[in-house]
């Protein structure tokens, strides 16, 4: 296995913005890499960087073997790209705009199963105009995919999809990994980037807070799991078979522990024998969301207050 | 090498199928240089302008269409084209495909000849047949004079979509700056050769563009070619190319 993109101390500057502040890691071949992050986090900074399109500000990249600042005709013809925005020729058909493209590449993929794939058969005489939003970003899907690609950039892919659109684009996205493509996907969604990545990496401020698989994010596997009820009548925290801390919030107890079997199985035995019912009782790890949000968040506050420090 | 100028015959016909299918740039570019001919011809059809030697109005006028829609699905056309292209992300993703941009672009400017060339052998078919216009001139010269224009009025149109903002401003700042020029160059009428409006119209090509054609239809020309119409053309595309190729812009403007 080769690696498909190699990035080492990345920035990028825009005027006095530092939109990426030294930034390295890499992608195997084969791999679905998840960028992650808050919108303005840098996230299309690196993948326009990446893609040929933006110049960087130091730092070395190397996609699949070549700098793509100096936009080479050899790696575009191995690299499919999904843009954000993009409309294409409105007075074209599917079919039409599609077997354009296949001239422009050395080993074209096939437009009937690149059609078939992201699914507008039944599109695929119509004129680019008359197309849905959905369709058209399946379009776009199949624009990135007609060029049989090594490597394939997908930038926030299914933002504004409501959620069976959603489900259907992975269900695409699924497939194409299964083809052996590597692909670097960026998202602000997290259950996207779950469903879909081998690893993630979560940017925030222009730098990477966490990095991982998506179960290990963050710590996520070692984590605390909570085990939550409410506190039943008469029965104060100090009578608790485990230590216990009270959630004001939820009107619940919580009991942090790194052995949830072992906690759950004190706290039960205990309650049956007192023939106590514990309502609402469950055990959770913190999901993806949780963690992101917590790494995301810290990182934003930090911003905020170095910048509070700079303006006094 | 080869196998990019075929490259560069696909993207004529396929810019081909989208034009003939886009009612806007057919209709505006193609089908209304016809219609004003026929207007025109049809209202002022037996007139004689004494200023150009007694010749018929269309002697005039016919060669004065020809230009204005050659300037029309160049400049206009191709104006208006790429900058709706680059505002929707098209000419943003032509960048990430490994298509070279000189192909990209040059499928366009080949679709603005193509029609060009259709339009002026219509327009001067209509001439000879409906009203008798003749070319006591040379053939070779009035081509080399269409073709120099036409590539002056090329680069004008890569050139101004570095200063056309966003597709809404598109059509009108073009139309604004064409218009007028159109009128003061004496595209619709003949402008007497003394006045200040020729002076200020003659700074710019479009008065030289159907100048220069009218050469060609002039029984009272000496030359067919008018050296000096060529070089004011020949001045601008050159000046018309350095701005483009260095403030062309491939990505949207607003991000």
């Amino acid at each position: 296995m080769g690696v498909a993109v190699a990035v080492d101390g990345l920035q990028k500057s825009y005027d006095t913005v530092e939109a990426v502040k030294g930034v390295s890691f890499s992608i195997e071949e084969g791999e679905v890499f998840a960028l992650l992050g808050p919108n303005g986090a840098g996230k299309t900074s690196i993948v326009e960087i990446l893609e040929g399109y933006r110049k960087r500000s130091a730092g070395t990249v190397e996609v699949l073997g070549m700098d793509p600042e100096k936009g080479s005709r050899r790696l575009k013809e191995r690299i499919g790209i999904v843009l954000q925005e993009s409309t294409t020729e409105p007075y074209l058909t599917v079919e039409e705009v599609l077997r354009q493209r296949t001239f422009w590449y050395p080993r074209p993929s096939n437009v009937d199963d690149v059609i078939g794939l992201v699914g507008l058969e039944e599109k695929r005489r119509a004129r680019l105009r008359t197309l849905s939003g959905g369709q058209q970003r399946r379009l776009d899907l199949a624009l990135g995919l007609i060029g049989n690609p090594d490597l394939i950039f997908l930038d926030e892919p299914t933002t504004g999809f409501d959620p069976s659109a959603r489900r259907a684009s992975w269900v695409i996205i699924r497939n194409l990994c299964s083809l052996g493509k590597t692909v670097l996907l960026t998202t602000h969604y997290m259950d996207e980037a779950q469903h879909l990545a081998n690893r993630v990496a979560v940017i925030a401020g222009g730098v990477f807070v966490a990095e991982g698989t998506p179960d290990s994010l963050g710590g996520r596997n070692q984590a605390a799991a909570n085990i939550r009820f409410s506190l039943p009548e008469g029965i104060t925290l100090q009578d608790l078979p485990v230590p216990a801390r009270p959630d004001k919030v939820a009107g619940e107890v919580v009991i942090d522990t790194q052995e949830p079997t072992a906690a759950l199985a004190r706290l039960t035995g205990w309650a049956v024998e007192r023939h106590l019912e514990l309502a609402g009782l469950t055990v959770t790890r913190p999901s993806l969301e949780d963690v992101y949000l917590e790494l995301a968040g810290d990182a934003a506050e930090r911003a905020s207050q170095n910048a509070m420090k700079a303006t006094t | 090498m080869t196998n990019d100028l075929e490259l560069l015959g696909r993207q004529v016909g396929w810019e081909q199928r989208s034009y003939w299918r886009n009612p806007a740039a057919a209709g505006f570019s193609f089908v209304f240089p016809i219609l004003i001919m026929v207007i025109f011809a049809t209202t002022n059809g037996n007139g004689k302008i004494a200023e150009l030697g007694n010749i018929s109005y269309t002697q005039y006028y016919i060669p004065a269409i020809v230009a204005f829609g050659i300037m029309g699905v160049t400049f206009t056309n191709l104006a208006i084209t790429v900058t709706f292209k680059r505002e929707a992300g098209t000419l943003k993703r032509v960048r990430g495909a490994p298509l070279p941009a000189w192909i990209y672009l040059g499928g366009l400017i080949g679709n603005s000849v193509v029609v060009g060339i259709l339009l002026t052998a219509i327009v001067i078919a209509f001439g000879v047949i409906a009203y008798g216009v003749s070319i006591p001139g040379n053939i070779a010269a009035l081509i080399v004079t269409l073709a120099i224009g036409a590539a002056c009025f090329c680069a004008m149109g890569l050139a101004v979509t570095t200063v056309v903002p966003n597709a809404d401003a598109a059509p009108a700042i073009v139309n604004l700056l064409f218009f007028p020029l159109l009128f003061i160059s004496g595209t619709f009428f003949p402008i007497s050769k003394g006045s200040v409006l020729t002076k200020i119209a003659g700074v710019f090509p479009v008065r030289h563009f159907i100048t220069g054609t009218f050469a060609a239809f002039d029984p009272h020309a000496r030359s067919s070619m008018r050296g000096g119409d060529l070089l004011v053309m020949v001045a601008w595309g050159a000046v018309a190319l350095l701005v483009a190729s260095r403030r062309f812009r491939w990505e949207p403007s607003t991000k």
